[in-house]
């Protein structure tokens, strides 16, 4: 169920270059089931920005009626950077929760995960990691990012499992990409979960071709709820090229090989 | 009193507010939000004879107080839309434009011909002015001559009335509204996008895979209001009037202008709840201001009083 609700901020700051945790709580934070499902916000009730950001969820605490969101200011101008301006106590217009997140099933206790989030696309790995843990499941990170200064949460996931941070320009933890990182400790596991920029969805793919992964898409959204077909994506093995499934209703977490990245 | 309620060619509206074509799917998602038989109407996304796709992504763009889309006509085809969506829709008491798209004439007749025999499809809605599609589509609508012929062909296999969606990407839109009124439309719905673009300001490249992208939203309420200003006094084809309302007010700006009902359409992605709160509010204000019947505001930009009554009689 799809709610909309004016949360109340109880927390917000800065904790890497530009990106930014937010702490809302209501009632909403209820409805919200699964890992990497996401949230669409509206950052001021004016008409600019007019659209919602979708935002991932990062964690949920139900006893506290709050969740936390990470998101990255996209520039000066932008929603996000409204967003970033926004005292603790004031309302942000949420709706949500949406989407279908990771599945938490897959795994068994003493079965081992691969999390391998890039950038923004670290944060819904947060969550679930922590059910992940909670199932007895063995879990390693790996997380990627551009340089020392956008690194976040590295000390958070490293609470939960092996941690391995990888920076493209080397200035923290290992460099190079995600992919790097897996190739130099050759890191197996039962399943994988990633979230992240295409490029890196792609390459995360190719690399673990006979294992069960999960992975989580992004795109530019509209509506948020499957209506306007704006972040629609090609389904692999379909020769006329007329199917189509939904990042944002349908995702944006998908079974490896579902759909064309 | 029903302050509300009003009969258009073909339809029996509850109230003049419906969501505009492409902005709520086949109405399934919204559903789950509220029942949708508040509704005066729906305007279902646009059908083409054959699936389609459409354009690659990214297909939409923010821009100040808008939206850039670019989605391309993707739709299931007709068969689908007869076989699935409309029959979903039945068991609703709401009356559906069915909005109707092609790269030919021969396209058109034939969606035209076979949708308007759905039972619940009460009016077509010719779509001559999607400015996302190569072929067809706006080419058939920034034309005069082009467009009146095809409503007229239209005419002639529609089972229902007809209403010609304009294009406000033209220099004269008054001289496209009498075209098509020659031809035989119904009625008008006005406007569809306005062609825009946005660029990353790193790489300098349009956002939008197409390219380009219809500007709909807040941004372009000023152009679409004048627009029905200008063609509601030269024309007496009703006007479904859209563009950028976001609220009741915007919403009574267009009767004022010369519209008879409303549509919303990106107001909906920001709002599920819109086109409800739209309709509530409305009956709020018309009590408030002591008027009868919200057409008794109908073309009151430039109507003097005696005319605004004569009118509505």
């Amino acid at each position: 169920m799809i709610e909309q609700q004016n949360m109340t901020i109880v927390s917000h700051r800065s904790i890497a270059e530009d990106i930014f945790e937010l702490v809302l709580e209501g009632s909403l934070t209820n409805r919200m089931t699964s890992p990497g499902q996401f949230v669409h916000v509206k950052v001021t009730s004016g008409s600019d920005p007019l659209l919602r950001r979708p935002i991932s969820i990062c964690s949920i605490n139900q006893s506290l009626n709050q969740f936390t969101m990470l998101y990255r200011v996209s520039g000066s101008g932008t929603g996000t950077k409204v967003l970033s301006n926004l005292p603790k106590g004031s309302k942000v217009n949420v709706l949500g929760p949406l989407g279908n997140g990771f599945p938490l099933d897959e795994l068994e206790a003493g079965q081992s995960a691969l999390l391998i989030g890039g950038g923004i696309g670290v944060p819904p790995l947060y969550e679930l990691s922590k059910r992940l843990t909670e199932r007895g499941v063995n879990v390693t990170h790996i997380l990627g990012f551009q340089q020392k200064s956008a690194v976040f949460y590295q000390e958070e996931f490293e609470e939960l499992g092996d941690t391995y941070v990888a920076t493209v320009d080397g200035s923290h933890g290992i460099k190079g990409f995600v992919t790097d990182v897996v190739d130099q400790l050759s890191l197996k596991s039962d399943a994988y979960y990633t979230c992240g920029p295409t490029p890196m969805l792609r390459a995360v793919e190719q690399k673990f071709e006979h294992t069960t992964g999960f992975i989580s898409m992004e795109e530019r959204m509209g509506c948020g709820i499957g209506a306007c077909l704006a972040c629609v994506c090609h389904v692999n093995g379909d020769e006329s090229g007329l199917l189509y499934k939904k990042v944002c209703s349908d995702g944006p977490v998908f079974k490896r090989g579902e759909v064309i990245l | 009193m029903n302050r509300l309620a009003m009969e258009l060619p073909g339809l029996s509206l509850k109230n003049p507010i419906m969501p505009a074509s492409g902005c709520f799917g086949f109405g399934k998602e919204y559903s789950e939000f509220y029942n949708l038989n508040e509704l005066g109407s729906i305007m279902i996304k646009a059908t083409t004879r054959e699936t389609r796709f459409g354009n690659p992504t990214p297909r939409v763009a923010e821009t100040s107080s808008g939206m850039l889309n670019a989605i391309g006509l993707q739709n299931p085809g007709l068969d689908h839309v007869m076989e699935h969506e409309l029959p979903w829709l039945e068991k609703y008491d709401v009356p559906i434009i069915a909005n109707v798209a092609g790269s030919t004439v021969d396209d058109y007749v034939e969606v035209s011909k076979r949708i308007s025999t759905a039972p619940n499809v009460q009016a077509l809605e010719l779509n001559i002015s999607c400015p996302n599609v190569k072929h067809g589509g706006i080419a058939f609508g920034t034309d005069p001559h082009t467009a009146r012929e095809l409503t007229q062909k239209v005419k002639e296999v529609s089972s229902v009335p007809v209403y010609v969606k304009l294009s406000p990407n033209v220099s004269s839109i008054v001289d496209m509204a009498l075209a098509v009124e020659a031809g035989g439309a119904d009625g008008l719905t006005m406007i569809n996008t306005l062609v825009g673009m946005r660029l990353d300001r790193k790489t300098g490249m349009p956002i939008i895979a197409n390219k380009t992208g219809g500007l709909s939203g807040p941004a372009i309420k000023p152009v679409a209001l004048r627009m029905v200003y200008e063609v509601s006094q030269k024309t007496s084809l009703p006007i479904i009037a859209m563009g950028g309302v976001q609220d009741a007010y915007d919403a009574l700006d267009f009767i004022s202008a010369g519209a008879s009902a409303v549509a919303v359409g990106t107001a909906n992605f920001v709002d599920p709840h819109v086109c409800p709160t739209i309709i509530k509010d409305l009956d709020q204000i018309l009590q408030e201001w002591n008027v009868n019947h919200i057409l008794d505001l109908r073309g009151r930009s430039w109507m003097t009083h005696g005319e605004a009554a004569h009118h509505r009689a």
